[in-house]
């Protein structure tokens, strides 16, 4: 079960790897975002050092979105998932395995482009720290959310723009606690802990709970 | 919708599912698959003496989608991979501990194109690659749908051997076909409409 799992995984890496797309296409995605708005806002440091977290964590939702409506729908086109129903190990393992994978190709380079990209919104030391950290802890669970979108679109042609609008707002939890986290680290009367231990319970929760909604979403799809 | 479907196979029997367009073979071999429910009616698997390559450790009592192998109209293969990583990923995924994609591979006559990507394939040759994932995890049944979908004649023949190997193996086959795929002693299951 375990080399089984681990194969599909590598599978899943070496895919997004041959392909392109994923994870590169995210980053670019993420860096125009974060690019665009201080041409918006104009050029006031005080107030995009403030608003820089919140940027980065929209920037990041975004471009979490970007790669997602293909995360099982590639394998239903080839016949790929019918083909997964046969292994002896449970769809919702296999979802998961598949969301992690998704995860280390576009949700890591996210969080290790993050610091860099935060210099560009005048960000502090702690508060460039803070924005990584709950990046790190929170794209999982956007992941997550999204593979329940993913696997209720998997066979609408266009499921992208549906799955967007599913997502979003069940997003939105972690998009709070993760800004008041990022915010938090640069400053301010509120601890850093509260907000930041809050969207580890809600990265925790999407990973246990959300491959077994994936997985009864993508049986029903194969009826 | 199916109705008053009922047959059974033994050991190294096969079967040959036909009938027009739209009388629900692809509909049958999906739910003996379990990639539809039954809404009535039962489905029994007994096993024994299947010869097995297994080495997971999985017990003997697996429930029956484990226990075959389904060949839809899509060939599951992933085009960005070569031939050899598409049937190693799916020996793995069958549970199989050491999969290897050679022989299979010889055996389809595309040995040669182990290391070639599925991309660069024609139709026909990626039907043979989708054959050879039969091979290389051994399940007692197989569930074709359309096997010989832009088989050219050699491949046919070398499905039919394949066929012909796995049922003397105590294997079972069913299949649903329009064109008769050569199988000596195979039964007919006729759909109507």
């Amino acid at each position: 079960m375990k080399r089984t799992l681990l194969a599909l995984f590598w599978r899943d890496i070496t895919l997004a790897r041959r392909v392109g797309g994923g994870g590169v296409m995210g980053v670019v995605f993420f860096l125009s975002l974060v690019t665009v708005v201080p041409f918006a806002i104009g050029p006031d440091l005080n107030l995009l050092s403030r608003i820089g977290p919140a940027i980065l964590w929209i920037a990041a939702l975004l471009s979490g979105l970007l790669g997602l409506d293909r995360l099982f729908q590639a394998d239903e086109e080839d016949g790929s998932l019918d083909l997964f129903r046969l292994s002896p190990a449970p769809l919702e393992l296999v979802v998961l395995v598949k969301c992690a994978a998704h995860w280390c190709v576009t949700g890591l380079p996210l969080v290790l482009a993050a610091p860099l990209f935060g210099l560009m919104l005048a960000l502090d030391g702690p508060a460039l720290g803070g924005v990584t950290l709950s990046l790190l802890v929170g794209t999982p669970a956007l992941t997550f959310l999204g593979a329940i979108g993913a696997a209720l679109t998997v066979s609408l042609r266009r499921g992208g723009l549906l799955l967007s609008i599913l997502v979003i707002p069940l997003a939105v939890p972690v998009l709070i606690f993760g800004v008041s986290a990022a915010t938090a680290a640069g400053g301010g009367t509120m601890p850093f802990l509260t907000p930041f231990l809050v969207l580890c319970a809600l990265s925790l929760a999407a990973i246990a709970l959300s491959p077994f909604a994936a997985a009864a979403a993508l049986r029903s799809a194969g009826e | 919708m199916l109705r008053d479907v009922s047959f059974n196979l033994g050991a190294g029997e096969a079967v040959e599912i036909t009938g027009p367009n739209g009388t629900g073979k692809s509909t049958l071999l999906r739910a003996l698959g379990g990639f539809l429910p039954l809404l009535s009616g039962t489905l029994d698997w007994t096993e024994d003496g299947w010869d097995d390559d297994r080495t997971t450790g999985e017990t003997d009592a697996a429930p029956l989608p484990e226990r075959l192998h389904y060949l839809g109209h899509a060939d599951g293969l992933k085009t960005a991979l070569t031939c050899g990583e598409n049937l190693r990923l799916w020996g793995a995924m069958a549970g199989h501990a050491e999969p290897a994609a050679g022989p299979a591979l010889d055996r389809v006559g595309l040995g040669a194109l182990a290391d070639f990507p599925v991309a660069y394939l024609s139709a026909g040759q990626r039907r043979r690659v989708a054959l050879a994932r039969l091979l290389v995890a051994r399940r007692p049944l197989w569930l074709l749908d359309e096997p010989a979908t832009a088989l050219d004649r050699a491949a046919q023949a070398t499905l039919s051997a394949m066929m012909a190997d796995h049922l003397g193996g105590g294997g079972v086959v069913i299949a649903a076909t329009h064109a008769p795929l050569g199988l000596a002693g195979a039964r007919e299951l006729r759909l109507e409409p």
